[in-house]
């Protein structure tokens, strides 16, 4: 099937601003679940709230588009109540780990089976450019003006720390790359957390002199380095890049399945 | 099933009407006093094969049961005041989407953490308003565990009827009180189950077009239609819209499917109400001081009678009004500062008529509390 068929056609033109890096993410995830065969009924792209939740519209599969930070716990519910299909859930920095960020640590802790994909370009896009909690420190935005001096989240330690038990990160200047590693992100049984850098020239770049998209997206290239590589061994400045996280660890509706049966054979069903 | 006798608490029979209703999926959170129906729900559920979850707060409770019930589960939660404000705005995503589920609010004594193990009826207007924008809403209460079973079987059909959130308004005394309560054979009670498309595979669905007769067929996540669901206003494919017209024709839509049908929802039962000149308008627990005042005073040859009602909202204006015509006086007992009083006094033609009775101090409001006030207004004095 070619990756044009997962597209709901009629939704175009979608509503991300030139330069924006999502349409990156949309391509590199169209081009895993392509590689991967994946029936489209088998699919739910569950999103919330933001320019990165606008992609569940834009994709032919089961869409629920929900409310802002909310997407994994939706995700839940489908996913337990039907644990064969497959949950795609891509959300925003703050979506994720702001308002979200509950949900995103107790997913983790359950292994529940989805893939998360954190599209991350450090600010609120679709409010007009406020700081999120993957900003950092020193950063302009419409709610920093004289910068932030808010820390922030490392989204690969967090989701160690939280219990993922696929945790990777990439960038859309390495779109090829991010489909290689959805494709494992989506074929891993458990929590996946894919942390994807997307450029937002419009708010991020504009207010924080970083150029244009294509600068914003070099820029990626120059600060990171793949995991286990000698240029990241001798700068640590460096951002890695790579799966960081790929281990077993009993999967929630599994372990559930299990306990029903136990339940059931018990009770002489 | 066999006809079984049980002797449980309110937020145990409410568990029984959920399974005879044929729930599927259950999310929820620790809260009393509505903490039983989670706890016996996680103790049932995987017994026939459902499935039970504790979320990590309220809110992603609200959030997993709405997902569970877009793959064609019938879906609850259960929560009690702090927990039914968090779970407002996904509430409102229900009404939006059109998601068929049942929240019950089993009520103490507000607002925020206010009285959690004693009784309350303070979240009458919540239920109603709680959630943000115009909507409608449908929420049922009752006042013995005969009718908690009954009123929950009736809010899951309501929900698949109407594809809407249904709210239980139980409250605490009612929850963890004991009695009897008897369980219906199958098919004894008539159950709604889920209304699905007939389109077949390839041809268009559109979630959101209703038939003729006004009900939306849904199609299974995970079925042979693929569509959006969004709380956005959309159109009838469920894609997002800010045309005028759309989001006219949507709110209309979701306002009108439950209010023109308010006859088919409303709920209420009478007590010597035939030639009442005292007529007492109560609902849960507060109903059964009323109902045992009336039934003491009829014994004196006193004309006194109740109006329970079962379904808050729509609130049946019609109902009260016709019911309270020929009264002296109405006294509206309830344990708030006069939420349904405010319904009844808009609802009938001599608003000065009608008073007052309620206890707001976390005690169950008594017969004698009714008494001294219908005292008062009977001119007769304490």
């Amino acid at each position: 099937m070619a990756v044009q068929d997962y597209l709901r056609q009629r939704f175009f033109p979608h509503m991300w601003c030139p330069g924006c890096g999502h349409g990156i993410v949309l391509n590199s995830l169209l081009r895993a679940v392509e590689a991967l065969q994946i029936d489209k009924n088998d699919i739910v792209m569950t999103s919330g709230i933001g320019c990165s939740a606008r992609i569940s519209g834009y994709v032919d599969f089961h869409s629920l588009h929900t409310l802002h930070g909310r997407a994994l716990a939706f995700a839940t519910g489908v996913k337990m109540s039907k644990p064969g299909l497959t949950l795609l859930v891509p959300m925003g920095d703050g979506d994720a780990l702001a308002i979200g960020g509950n949900h995103f640590i107790h997913a983790a802790r359950r292994n529940i089976d989805m893939t998360a994909i954190v599209m991350n370009n450090r600010i609120y896009g679709m409010t007009g450019g406020q700081f999120s909690p993957l900003s950092g420190c020193g950063i302009k935005a419409t709610t920093a003006p004289y910068r932030t001096i808010d820390n922030d989240f490392d989204v690969v330690d967090l989701a160690t720390a939280a219990g993922a038990t696929f945790v990777a990160r990439t960038t859309t200047y390495h779109a090829k790359e991010a489909t290689e590693i959805l494709k494992k992100a989506i074929q891993h049984k458990g929590f996946s957390v894919v942390e994807i850098l997307s450029q937002c020239p419009t708010h991020f770049g504009r207010k924080n002199k970083e150029g244009d998209a294509t600068q914003m997206m070099e820029n990626y290239k120059n600060i990171t380095a793949p995991v286990g590589s000698k240029s990241l061994e001798e700068n640590p400045a460096l951002l890695g890049r790579g799966i960081f996280v790929q281990k077993e660890r009993p999967e929630y509706c599994t372990e559930y399945a299990k306990l029903v049966e136990s339940v059931m054979k018990e009770a002489g069903k | 099933m066999e006809k079984k006798i049980k002797f449980v608490q309110g937020n145990e029979a409410c568990v029984e009407g959920a399974l005879y209703a044929g729930l599927d999926f259950y999310a929820g959170y620790p809260i009393t006093p509505s903490t039983e129906i989670a706890e016996n729900l996680a103790l049932r559920l995987p017994q026939s094969g459902g499935k039970f979850i504790q979320m990590e707060d309220e809110i992603a409770s609200m959030c997993a049961i709405i997902g569970a019930s877009l793959t064609g589960n019938k879906v609850m939660t259960a929560t009690s005041g702090p927990g039914f404000s968090l779970k407002q705005e996904a509430i409102g995503y229900a009404c939006m989407a059109e998601i068929p589920c049942v929240i019950a609010n089993v009520m103490r004594g507000g607002p925020s953490t206010g009285n959690p193990t004693h009784v309350g009826q303070g979240d009458i207007n919540q239920a109603r308003w709680g959630t943000h924008g115009d909507h409608s809403i449908v929420a049922l209460t009752a006042s013995n565990h005969q009718d908690v079973f009954a009123m929950t079987v009736d809010a899951f059909n309501i929900a698949e009827t109407y594809r809407t959130p249904v709210i239980l308004l139980l409250d605490e005394a009612i929850g963890h009180m004991r009695e009897k309560l008897v369980i219906p054979e199958d098919g004894e009670i008539e159950l709604v189950e889920r209304l699905r498309t007939s389109v077949p595979k390839g041809v268009d669905y559109r979630p959101y077009l209703p038939r003729e007769d006004g009900r939306l067929p849904m199609s299974d996540f995970g079925g042979e239609h693929r569509y959006n669901v969004t709380g956005l206003y959309h159109d009838m494919w469920g894609f997002p819209s800010a045309n005028p017209k759309v989001v006219n024709e949507l709110l209309r839509h979701l306002v009108d499917k439950i209010d023109t049908n308010i006859n088919a929802i409303t709920r209420y039962k009478e007590h010597y109400l035939e030639d009442a000149e005292y007529i007492l308008v109560s609902y849960g627990s507060s109903a059964r001081s009323a109902i045992h005042m009336a039934k003491n005073r009829r014994e004196k040859n006193e004309r006194i009678g109740v109006l329970e009602l079962q379904s808050i909202w729509p609130f049946p204006t019609e109902l009260v009004r016709e019911k309270c015509a020929k009264a002296k006086a109405v006294v509206v007992v309830e344990m708030n500062m006069g939420q349904v009083l405010a319904q009844v006094k808009a609802a009938v033609s001599k608003p000065e008529k009608v008073f007052l009775a309620n206890r707001i101090d976390g005690k169950l409001i008594t017969p004698s509390d009714i008494k001294r006030l219908l005292r008062v207004i009977q001119g007769r004095g304490i």
